[in-house]
């Protein structure tokens, strides 16, 4: 393969405060992601999942290690580098959907285009198109608050995919939405997989973990668990990982 | 990201809290509509008082006696050409007479004065009618001239004349608002007023001088008596109060003061005591002083209504704050979907200037509307450059109040911000 891998975190360790206080909320993890891969990062709460995935999204550095996203050390990179970094390569799902209330479903799938510098009718066609791909072509002058959680939600997937993303990013995508709407959003996440969108999704549901081809189990910041579901091989443990 | 989405984005953000925004609006409004009005109440009262010195005539010249030579405080009272004089207590001041206001309607030695007339003045007295009384602001004894010199016009009846003088006749023109007092609703021509128990004729009454309530006396609370008259029954035979002399025309005021110095420098030895015993003022150096105190009443208002576009200022930093934490999770998202920091400050920055910038268009066209009524008296003047101004605080006012709560906003961290409820 010519192209980088989408993920590529070497030893990575996020120590939070100092000394005796200090928390070490990573302890070396190492984890490499190809192209077209659909991940389940599996932990209970204080495994340190929420850590990792706020440095696969370049929200947060990690204090060692490497973390190479489609080939860019994130290391080093200053906040306006990792914003537009966040802005091209990674399309985020968070848990409570997180859209800008008062803003249409359309204008809130614009908005980081608009931030992207995509000019007005490109933006506009884009958006629609992310919105039909989903499958809410028709609620694209609601507002939020006038769509149920699963349209929310679906709105929040459109968001993330406008910008064509190298890495599409959810966090416990379902853990805000009943049975219906669950079987809804993994169906999207699937179909998305298939068509070759690199998924990593993060939950502590066996279920929604079922779906993806490849699951990561963390505990106390560690990873202590990496199979494929297809082939049901186990991997052995990385190196790093100790 | 143009500076348009940017713009479009704040405007989202105050629509999205129309009562919120449109309070602090108003406090930006009232600021700025207050500069503006109270700047133009001050502006017109001054008018006002500018108008009302000129009504005593552009041509007229007041001569007083100074004890203490020249009177340094005053600008413009200038004594001929002696500049500076010694102000200690003076000896041999003499008095005023009215052969010195004689004296000065001289055509060889004074061509430039039309006439003089000598004053005495009487202030607060006691004037009764058919058991009503009033109080007289003024009681003017003066010569026939003294109507033409001082703008005083008799509405109805007649002024007295020079045999009045002559005679020491009881005679006397009131004015308008005197009249009113005194006689209501009869009318005044021909019956006797009681002054300090010496009975005066009223011959005219003075058409309304049109001064409004704001200047410090009312003048039209005023009796004109021959001066004969009321030395002998009021003041006494001593020194007069002042000489109005009226020079030939406005142009020639100035020849006129130095006309007057020169006699009077004559008549009362000044060469001998070295200091001028009078001080000659003509209608532009009361001007001159009278401007400069309403000035300062112009600013004293401005600085009031200042404080109040500080106050609509700091409304805007306090609402930009509460919103910056309300919304925090909203710039949390916009952060994590790659907004840059610059956006963000460019969006709250946006917000708090808009908030100003539409109070203070706001408030000029509150301000200017204001000014079209009148207010306690006074028909405001607009100043221009107090528009201007106004607008130019608010707008800077939103940038400077504004800075700190987006600064704020800027500053957030993405993962702090996300996790805010």
């Amino acid at each position: 393969m010519t192209s980088p891998p989408v993920l590529d975190i070497r030893a990575v360790t996020k120590v939070y405060g100092e000394g005796d206080t200090a928390v070490h909320a990573l302890r070396g993890i190492t984890l490499t992601v190809e192209r077209g891969d659909y991940v389940a990062i599996m932990g209970a709460s204080g495994s340190g999942k929420s850590t990792l995935m706020n440095i696969i999204g370049c929200l947060d550095v990690p204090s060692a290690g490497h973390y190479l996203l489609d080939g860019t050390d994130v290391r080093g990179l200053d906040e306006r580098r990792l914003a537009i970094l966040r802005n091209r390569r990674i399309g985020f799902v968070f848990q409570s959907f997180n859209l800008i209330p008062r803003m249409s479903a359309q204008a809130n799938v614009e908005l980081p285009l608009a931030y992207g510098g995509v000019r007005g009718a490109d933006r506009r066609r884009r958006a629609l198109a992310a919105l039909g791909e989903v499958g809410l072509a028709d609620r694209t002058r609601h507002e939020p608050n006038e769509l149920s959680g699963g349209q929310q939600q679906r709105v929040a997937v459109a968001r993330a995919l406008v910008t064509a993303p190298t890495l599409l990013l959810a966090d416990e995508p379902t853990g805000a939405l009943d049975s219906a709407s669950t079987a809804d959003m993994l169906g999207l996440f699937d179909r998305l997989s298939r068509s070759g969108r690199t998924i990593v999704l993060i939950t502590h549901e066996d279920d929604v973990a079922a779906h993806a081809q490849r699951l990561v189990r963390l505990v106390d910041g560690r990873v202590v668990e990496d199979r494929r579901r297809t082939t049901g091989a186990r991997h052995r443990m990385p190196e790093g990982a100790r | 990201m143009s500076a348009l989405e940017v713009l479009r984005f704040a405007l989202r953000g105050l629509m999205a809290n129309k009562l919120r925004s449109s309070l602090t609006t108003l406090g930006v409004l009232i600021g700025v509509g207050a500069v503006i009005l109270l700047v133009a109440v001050g502006n017109g009262s001054s008018e006002q008082i500018k108008k009302s010195i000129q009504r005593l005539g552009a041509d007229s010249l007041t001569v007083t006696q100074s004890t203490t030579g020249g009177r340094p405080g005053m600008p413009g009272g200038r004594s001929g050409g002696q500049s500076e004089q010694s102000s200690g207590p003076r000896t041999q001041a003499h008095d005023l007479t009215a052969q010195d206001a004689a004296a000065l309607v001289d055509p060889v030695n004074a061509p430039s004065v039309e006439t003089a007339s000598p004053v005495v003045t009487s202030p607060s007295v006691t004037a009764g009618y058919a058991g009503t009384s009033a109080t007289i602001d003024q009681f003017v004894g003066t010569t026939p001239s003294y109507f033409a010199a001082a703008n005083k016009t008799v509405a109805s009846g007649s002024a007295f004349t020079g045999d009045d003088v002559t005679a020491a006749g009881k005679t006397v023109v009131i004015g308008s608002s005197l009249a009113e007092d005194l006689f209501g609703r009869v009318d005044p021509l021909g019956k006797r007023i009681d002054v300090d128990g010496i009975r005066f004729t009223v011959t005219g009454v003075l058409k309304e001088s049109g001064s409004s309530s704001s200047s410090f006396t009312d003048p039209d609370s005023i009796a004109i008596a021959p001066l004969t008259a009321v030395q002998q029954s009021l003041t006494g035979y001593g020194g007069l109060d002042q000489v109005i002399v009226q020079a030939k025309d406005s142009g020639a005021v100035d020849a006129a003061e130095a006309e007057i110095t020169e006699i009077l420098n004559g008549r009362h030895d000044v060469a001998s005591s070295g200091a001028a015993d009078f001080s000659v003022s003509s209608q532009a150096s009361i001007q001159s002083a009278v401007g400069e105190s309403s000035r300062t009443f112009t600013v004293l208002l401005g600085a009031v209504a200042a404080i109040s576009l500080l106050v609509g200022g700091i409304g805007i930093t306090n609402i930009m704050l509460v919103t910056v934490t309300e919304r925090t999770r909203e710039i949390g998202i916009r952060k994590a979907i790659g907004a840059p920091r610059g956006a963000i400050l460019g969006q709250f920055m946006a917000e708090a200037t808009v908030l100003s910038l539409l109070g203070g268009l706001l408030g000029v066209a509150a301000g200017v509307i204001g000014s079209r009524f009148t207010i306690v008296g006074v028909r405001p003047v607009l100043v221009p450059s107090s528009i201007a101004l106004a607008l130019g605080v608010s707008i800077a006012i939103g940038l400077f109040f504004g800075s700190y709560p987006a600064n704020r906003a800027a500053k957030l961290r993405p993962i702090e911000a996300l996790r805010h409820e």
